[in-house]
């Protein structure tokens, strides 16, 4: 019997945003239809998958991620290595938790030095996420984007409190900003404008949502990018057309039940419990439009590679 | 659901005869497109319009149970395609298998994990809802006392999983009074299988090769009189699979198509044999539209991942998950311990008292009914402020297990600090903590460790 399925009118799509320099750079975005609706639209590139380089060595780290990384989490141009020549990370981020202004602080020119040394240790794209707090980031950010000038990383996060000063570092160093907003679509909305009218281009804008671990706020980042790839797509806003960076290693290896030993409450083994937490959390942001995917266990960047690879092929 | 208040209002009389209770006809017709009203309180009606608003107003995908009693569960009912849109209202059925021909050691070491999978969360307790008894065996006797054995492991719901119409006969003799769903009937046996499903008041489950067989059985089945149906578009392969679980549930929704209007069933573990990507394929069909998904086996590592994603998805968009208010203990705090304070949306509790956690400081986490609002908001709305804090402290008795009398107030919410510290008096110390949860951990080292 004729199956009445229905088809969708797309008016917009996202723009193709291209991330580093050289033979390893890519370009996110470009989709024309939902997440994987391949039936009724274009999805020319596919979502990319990022390793998290911390800048010093983590002190609080998952059991199960130490085992994998070992001696090089003491070294961050060592460990950006691993990340995509045993791993096949599509490029790798470096996180500036030492500048963190309420905990090690430490000053741009650590930043700098580390950001440099993993910028010559691989050849993939890189991109550079400070402390958070707006200052500082500043700061820190700022001497980053002129000491690695024209090497396009991607730097965030960009956040109405700074954009002024990092979307203008980014514009004179030709970086792309990660323009970020905590979970609310009409102020990602109003980010790219202000950053617009500070003359970066769309050509160099992605979307940070701000992102909730499973069990921890993913619902609140899940319907935001699905409210956002609809007015993107299907209603014209033209400011939200811009492919979405999801930072979410971070926040699934800070939660307790990625770290309880193995049997503990009933919760299984440890190191499948943080794969799968973690793997989840990805497909979700997949399946609600996630272009760039920043992990940290490379099994369960593996396994939401693998299910996005399948998603897309013909 | 379907028709809009002013579609409803044309179907009318429109002579505004107040008999329902409502001033006006348009004040009933928006009524009935909110839900507040039904269309039986209009006198007035005529047939025609029953009729009309009866097929459009009963909701596109049916509701279905599973089960009986406490074990029993509901799967269907949705009528948007995005969360955001209203909500997500039935979580999707969690269902590990067990085959009929597995040793008896395998299977009670599965239906034991099963039984001690519950976790408890936002007061919600989290726990799979079905076992499914596969006939791999081909034997019925051996499948009706492989049921028998499940039915008396569990009270949840049971799904019975064989192509043969006798071997199924056999098992739901072996579930009596448990309402299990039976899977499946095909284009093959439907005719026995519907036969089976009516004479025991059964759910029945439809798998066919594609989405045009599909539809052909189910309306075979609806047409046999069979109202509680759950569909299989026969998908193995996890790309077909979330395109067939998409256009079903649009076609249901959007075009009222009925052969689709039944919540859909997907089997992740004919997927793969890997237990991850198993785990993994679930979660998207979860995210997209399964009804229902049965799964290999159910480990700790697995399960909860997965009911944590159902939590999140079918969480109303709406309404804010809240956590009891009360004073929480975190990491063995004593005498000297800070005690933070923070509201009850259930997001701030969770990373707050996860950051506390991290900086493994011992301290109290004191949490405040501020109605599901954040810390900001509740400020704002005057529910988060010095004399609600002050008195649910000073009530909470907390006072006397302290020695040094410290509390942490959110730095979001500083401006509260005096009031807060008129309400405890001058044997308390309030102190502003960090604005983000995230700098909590520095902080705590740095003062109180």
């Amino acid at each position: 019997m004729a199956v009445q399925v229905p088809k969708r009118t797309y008016t917009g799509a996202i723009r193709p945003i291209e991330v580093g320099k050289g033979d390893k750079a890519f370009k996110v975005g470009g989709e024309t239809a939902y997440p994987f609706y391949t039936f009724e639209g274009e999805m020319p590139h596919e979502p990319r998958f990022g390793l998290d380089v911390l800048d010093i060595e983590p002190d609080d780290w998952a059991d199960s991620l130490v085992a994998i990384y070992g001696d090089a989490l003491k070294d961050p141009a060592a460990w950006a290595k691993k990340c995509v020549e045993e791993f096949g990370a599509d490029l790798v981020q470096v996180t500036l938790a030492g500048t963190n202004p309420n905990d090690k602080n430490l000053p741009p020119e650590h930043a700098v030095e580390v950001v440099k040394a993993v910028c010559e240790a691989v050849d993939v794209p890189v991109s550079v996420w400070g402390s958070t707090a707006p200052d500082k980031d500043t700061e820190v950010l700022r001497a980053v984007a002129e000491a690695m000038a024209g090497r396009r990383l991607a730097i965030g996060p960009v956040q109405e409190d700074n954009h002024k000063q990092l979307g203008a570092a980014a514009l004179a160093y030709h970086h792309v900003v990660i323009a970020s907003t905590p979970i609310d679509i009409n102020l990602a909305k109003q980010l790219n404008v202000l950053l617009g009218n500070l003359g970066v281009k769309d050509e160099n804008i992605l979307i940070d949502p701000t992102v909730g671990g499973l069990g921890y706020g993913l619902e609140y980042s899940y319907s935001v990018m699905e409210r956002a790839r609809m007015a993107a797509l299907t209603q014209q806003d033209e400011k939200l057309q811009f492919p979405m960076y999801c930072n979410l290693g971070i926040e699934v290896w800070k939660t307790k039940e990625s770290k309880l030993p193995d049997g503990e409450m009933n919760l299984g083994r440890q190191k499948e419990r943080g794969v799968l937490m973690e793997a989840i959390t990805a497909t979700t942001l997949l399946a609600a439009g996630a272009d760039v995917l920043i992990m940290r266990h490379p099994e369960a960047m593996k396994k939401a590679r693998e299910l996005s690879a399948e998603l897309m092929a013909d | 659901m379907g028709l809009t208040g002013i579609q409803i209002f044309q179907l009318l009389p429109k002579t505004n005869c107040k008999e329902c209770g409502v001033p006006t006809c348009l004040a009933f017709a928006m009524n009935l497109a909110a839900g507040k009203a039904k269309l039986s309180d209009c006198p007035h009606v005529s047939e025609e319009a029953k009729q009309k608003l009866a097929s459009e107003s009963a909701p596109p995908i049916r509701t279905v149970e599973i089960g009986t009693g406490d074990g029993a569960f509901k799967i269907g009912g949705e009528t948007v395609l995005f969360r955001h849109e209203k909500t997500f209202f039935n979580p999707t059925g969690l269902a590990m298998l067990v085959n009929d021909d597995e040793p008896a050691e395998s299977a009670d070491a599965k239906l034991e994990r099963f039984k001690e999978a519950s976790y408890l969360r936002v007061g919600l307790t989290l726990h799979p809802d079905a076992v499914a008894v596969r006939c791999a065996s081909g034997d019925a006797q051996k499948f009706a006392a492989c049921v028998a054995k499940v039915k008396s492991a569990t009270d949840r719901g049971i799904i019975l999983v064989s192509e043969s119409p006798d071997v199924m006969e056999a098992g739901v003799k072996a579930c009596a009074g448990r309402r299990p769903l039976i899977y499946a009937a095909t284009p093959d046996n439907a005719d026995k299988m519907i036969a089976l499903a009516k004479e025991h008041k059964l759910p029945l489950a439809a798998r066919a090769p594609d989405l045009e067989a599909l539809a052909s059985l189910s309306e075979k089945i609806a047409g046999a009189g069979i109202e509680d149906l759950v569909i299989d578009p026969g998908s193995r392969k996890i790309k077909q699979a979330l395109h067939d679980q998409i256009h079903i549930r649009e076609a249901a929704i959007q075009k009222k198509f009925k052969p689709f209007g039944f919540p859909t069933i997907a089997l992740p573990f004919e997927m793969t044999d890997d237990p991850i990507k198993e785990t993994v394929y679930a979660s998207l069909l979860m995210a997209k539209y399964a009804g229902l998904l049965v799964l290999s086996d159910i480990q700790g590592h697995s399960i909860f991942n997965l009911l944590l994603e159902r939590l999140n998805i079918f969480t109303d968009p709406q309404r804010p998950m809240k956590t009891e208010q009360k004073i929480y203990e975190i990491n063995n705090p004593g005498p000297k311990s800070p005690i933070l304070v923070t509201s009850n949306f259930s997001l701030t509790y969770f990373i707050v008292s996860g950051e506390i956690e991290n900086s493994r400081v011992p301290a109290y986490l004191a949490v405040l009914d501020t109605e599901g609002l954040s810390v900001l908001t509740a400020w704002a709305a005057g529910k988060f402020v010095g004399d609600l804090l002050g008195s649910f402290i000073n009530k909470s008795g907390i006072k006397d297990k302290l020695e040094k009398r410290s509390v942490i107030i959110p730095g979001a919410a500083a401006v509260i600090q005096g009031d807060l510290e008129e309400e405890l008096g001058s044997d308390w110390e309030v102190l502003v903590g960090p604005r983000e949860a995230a700098y909590i951990p520095a902080y705590l080292k740095q003062n109180f460790s």
